[in-house]
């Protein structure tokens, strides 16, 4: 049913209409409605505070601070206090050690005077001992590290990872994508050709050769995931770009003497908006998935940094001697952020393209 | 009193959309169709008549349509609303059928056509697939498709426009229906061709006995074949009754305009009659004739010779073949008079405006522009020419960009060609054309999605005239609108081109509307020029076969029709 109604009355009825609305606001709109949208949007929303906090120091900095005994469990799966043993020692009394002391009080100490020099050396310097938590809220790894702070650690560097890898995807298809599309003819048989190499190996291939010839590090990691993410923006775009090259608007744009870098970008981007948007957001999830994987092989961030492939990579080790609590921590971590991604990315779909639902 | 084929009474239904209001598409409305008539439910867009017939077959979306309790729709005295999904099935395809707007849409397109003709009679009458076959065939021959024992075998692309629809009848009558819904089913189609199949319906009405509920938004198509008709506004009905009598008194004002406002053959007046003239109340007042005609004198502005665009359709691998879209096309285009280019479908109509405007590279000829051929000058000359050439497209729908306000729309013309000292400059000037072509002054912050169609081709009309240019091609740019809106911006280009003294290059498949604006009229078919000449007189003589073809397929309107608009 169409909603235009050609009155003669058209006029006053557009006055008596709300104020101007763009296409984005109305689909803000949508979203707004969409009650599983605006959850996801909100979890979406923490993970990225907590990913800013991690950057700024504000959380997650001391990670690698040996806290805690090894492999300490979480507080709510501790049943028995255990390691209570560990820093005491108490002398038993009447032991041959004793008899041994009063002897020697008998005899002369040669080192009296050497053992008189050390003790005021040492009480020259102040010592303190810190003791070790046996438990900690999500307990700790083998090293005695924090899970809860290397957790968050590595939300911010898996996060940012997967998000800047997406984003340098994204701009990569775009521009190619855009060029070929709209240009067509020899420029898009080249960058096909491009594309059809680089699709050829399979993407996990892809991914590993990147990383085993490159440094460790989270650039590296972007970049790995930008060269091999951008084909499928690439594909999108140029399908986009084609059609709406045809399109009666951008014929008026050229009626009307536009140039060609306007009508791609600022004409025809704002058109196919809606689309990257969505694609980044898939890509987000599947960079995240990703990172898993590659740190899980050894090629992640390196030893210096943590993520929560590097985390999930302990796992196996500890999982044997039963200390579980590092991978539920990863695991809920991880699933939370991708779920919710996941379904933002349908909420996005649907209020920014109601035609398709 | 015999019970009616079909009885809508207090029909009332409201659509729930996304916000949660309701829009009330139809307003308690009721009529009958009676056994072996053709009833026409004429409107425009947004009357509810796609709705009624939906709601006729069952087919509205359960999820958002709310049908009002007193409601009632019988057909064969059984009502429709309380049928089962079954009944409803059976309902369909049996005693109802329906053909649409667009065949191609509504064909398979991966089974043959004699396939889904099998496929509804196996399903329906439980034929053997052999009868299945044969009946097939009968029907084919019977709507008048050429060659049917082979044709069957035909994919749906393999078929025209025209054939497909013939198709679409032969599937739709293949269970003899006994009330056939034909929702616009010759809009998408050349007017010869339309004529044809209105021809066919009608013969497959009168032997098969059916009734026809015929949807249009063109009151011209139904004067000719209908028996009765409805006329819907706004989801109510305006005015019904024996066609004739509706055409020839007609009572609502409604129904006055829709006769008027449709730009006739006969006479051409000043003004086209908009539907406000009649809303109105005041007698109306026909307005003089206008004259038209190219007068010797006159300064020519655009000078076309031999003019060819050929696409290059490959074949094979190496191979390529010439499709010659405009062969060796020549005119005049006099300053401040209008050239009407007329054709069907494919006749390369377009294609001319287009290479003029150089949205398309030509492959030969010259076009002359104050001397200048702009068809070979490089890009860097032809940009300050740009301004002056402006084109308007078919569909506004399409033409406007829907991230841009329409501030935007307008200002970025003036940006790129230096218009206006600064932005204060710029937004005066826009907000003046809004107010020439006659939209309100709020419009230039919204976005296009806001308006309707009719609103929406005035705002590409106001952003060619930021330029000011002197030639405007006018490429279909009234088609896709609703006849009472088509007036409106045929009006409105006729007082800009008396205001400014453009040349209007017109181009449109509408004989009449071309008719009506032209002085000079080309006439097109297969990329060629086969008749050119002042309007009237092609059209009171048209020399060559084609034209005579085209001005005949034309839906004659009786006598009584014609009578009627000297009203």
């Amino acid at each position: 049913m169409s909603q235009d109604n050609n009155l003669t009355l058209d006029q006053e009825k557009v006055e008596t209409q709300v104020p101007a609305q763009s296409l984005s606001s109305l689909a803000w709109k949508r979203l707004k409605r969409d009650k599983v949208g605006m959850i996801s949007l909100l979890i979406v929303c923490f993970y990225l505070l907590l990913c800013a906090a991690g950057w700024m120091g504000l959380a997650g900095e001391n990670w690698r601070a040996d806290v805690a005994v090894p492999n300490a469990p979480p507080t709510f799966a501790t049943w028995e206090p255990r390691g209570t043993q560990v820093n005491t020692v108490t002398a038993p009394s009447g032991s041959a050690d004793q008899v041994d002391d009063d002897n020697s009080a008998a005899a002369p100490d040669p080192l009296a005077a050497l053992m008189a020099q050390a003790d005021k050396h040492e009480s020259q310097y102040e010592s303190k001992t810190t003791k070790l938590k046996e438990t900690l809220i999500l307990g700790a790894d083998g090293q005695g590290r924090d899970v809860l702070q290397k957790a968050i650690k590595g939300t911010s560097v898996s996060v940012s990872v997967a998000l800047l890898g997406a984003f340098c995807a994204i701009v990569i298809g775009t521009i190619l994508g855009a060029i070929a599309g709209y240009f067509g003819k020899w420029v898009d048989d080249v960058l096909m050709w491009f594309y059809s190499i680089f699709t050829s190996v399979p993407d996990m291939l892809l991914l590993l050769s990147f990383a085993a010839v490159l440094s460790r590090g989270i650039s590296t990691l972007v970049l790995i995931f930008a060269l091999t993410s951008w084909t499928y923006v690439f594909r999108l775009m140029r399908a986009e770009f084609m059609k709406h090259k045809e399109r009666d608007y951008i014929k008026a744009a050229d009626a009307i003497g536009a140039g060609q870098t306007r009508k791609m970008f600022r004409h025809i981007l704002p058109n196919v908006s809606h689309i990257l948007l969505v694609q980044f957001s898939i890509l987000t999830v599947g960079m995240i998935k990703s990172e898993v994987v590659l740190s899980f092989l050894g090629f992640g961030v390196g030893i210096k940094q943590t993520s929560w492939g590097a985390m999930l990579a302990e796992v196996p080790a500890e999982l044997i001697q039963g200390y579980w609590w590092q991978m539920l921590t990863v695991t809920v971590f991880m699933s939370v952020l991708v779920t919710a991604f996941s379904l933002l990315t349908d909420s996005l779909r649907d209020a920014l393209d109601p035609k398709v639902s | 009193m015999k019970t009616p084929l079909v009885r809508i009474s207090n029909l009332k239904i409201d659509f729930k959309m996304e916000d949660g209001r309701y829009f009330e598409a139809l307003k308690r409305i009721s009529f009958d169709i009676p056994h072996h008539t053709v009833l026409a439910l004429v409107g425009e867009s947004g009357s509810g008549k796609s709705v009624t017939s939906t709601a006729l077959m069952g087919l509205l979306p359960e999820s958002n349509t709310v049908i009002d309790q007193d409601s009632c729709i019988e057909f064969n005295g059984r009502s429709v609303l309380a049928m089962s999904k079954k009944e409803l099935r059976r309902l369909r395809g049996g005693d109802i059928a329906m053909i649409f707007q667009d065949p191609m849409s509504s064909l398979n397109p991966v089974f043959t056509i004699g396939d889904q003709i099998i496929e509804t009679l196996q399903e329906h009458k439980s034929m053997s697939k052999k009868a299945a076959r044969q009946k097939a065939i009968d029907l084919l021959t019977e709507v008048g498709l050429p060659n049917p024992e082979s044709r069957i075998h035909a994919y749906p692309h393999e078929l025209s426009g025209g054939q497909q629809q013939r198709v679409m009848i032969a599937i739709a009558i293949a269970c003899e229906p006994k009330l056939l819904i034909a929702d616009e089913p010759t809009t998408a189609l050349d007017v010869t061709i339309q004529k044809q199949i209105l021809e066919l319906i009608t013969k497959m009405q009168k032997k098969h006995g059916m009734s026809v509920l015929f949807v249009t938004h063109d009151l011209g198509v139904v004067a000719e074949f209908a028996d009765e008709v409805v006329v819907m506004r706004h989801g109510e009905i305006c005015e019904s009754g024996v066609i004739e009598e509706v055409f020839r008194h007609p009572k609502h004002p409604y129904t006055k305009a829709l006769l008027n406002c449709r730009p006739s053959l006969t006479y051409r007046p000043e003004r086209l009659a908009v539907i406000d003239d009649f809303l109105q109340g005041e007698a109306y007042q026909l307005p003089a004739n206008r004259s038209r005609g190219y007068q010797e004198g006159n300064p020519v502005i655009l000078e076309v010779n031999n003019l060819c665009k050929y696409f290059k359709i490959k074949t094979g691998l190496f191979r390529y073949i010439d499709l010659k879209a405009v062969d060796g096309v020549s005119f005049q285009l006099q300053r401040g008079k209008t050239l009407g280019i007329v054709g069907e479908s494919g006749s390369g109509k377009s294609t001319v405006g287009h290479t003029i405007m150089r949205l398309l590279e030509s492959t030969s000829g010259e076009a002359l522009f104050e001397g200048k051929d702009i068809l070979s000058m490089s890009n860097e000359d032809f940009k300050p020419l740009k301004r002056r050439v402006q084109i308007i497209f078919q569909n506004p729908y399409a033409s406007l960009n829907p991230r841009f306000t329409v501030g935007q729309i307008l200002i970025e013309p003036m940006l790129l060609h230096h218009i206006g000292k600064d932005k204060q400059e710029r937004e005066k000037l826009a907000r003046s054309l809004l107010d020439k072509v006659g939209l309100a002054a709020n419009a230039f912050n919204k976005y296009p999605h806001e308006f309707s169609g009719g609103q929406r081709q005035r705002i590409a009309i106001a952003r060619c005239l930021t330029l000011q240019p002197d030639i405007l091609i006018c490429d279909e740019s009234v088609s896709a609108l609703d006849v009472s809106v088509q007036a409106q911006v045929l009006n409105l280009l006729q007082d800009l081109q008396d205001e400014f003294q453009m040349s209007y290059l017109f181009i449109s498949h509408d004989l009449s509307v071309v008719k009506h604006i032209s002085d000079q009229i080309m006439v097109m078919q297969q990329g060629k020029v086969v008749e050119m000449g002042d309007a009237d007189s092609v059209y009171a003589n048209p020399q060559h076969d084609y034209t005579q073809k085209l001005i005949a397929s034309i839906p004659q309107n009786p006598q009584w029709f014609e009578a009627n608009l000297a009203l």
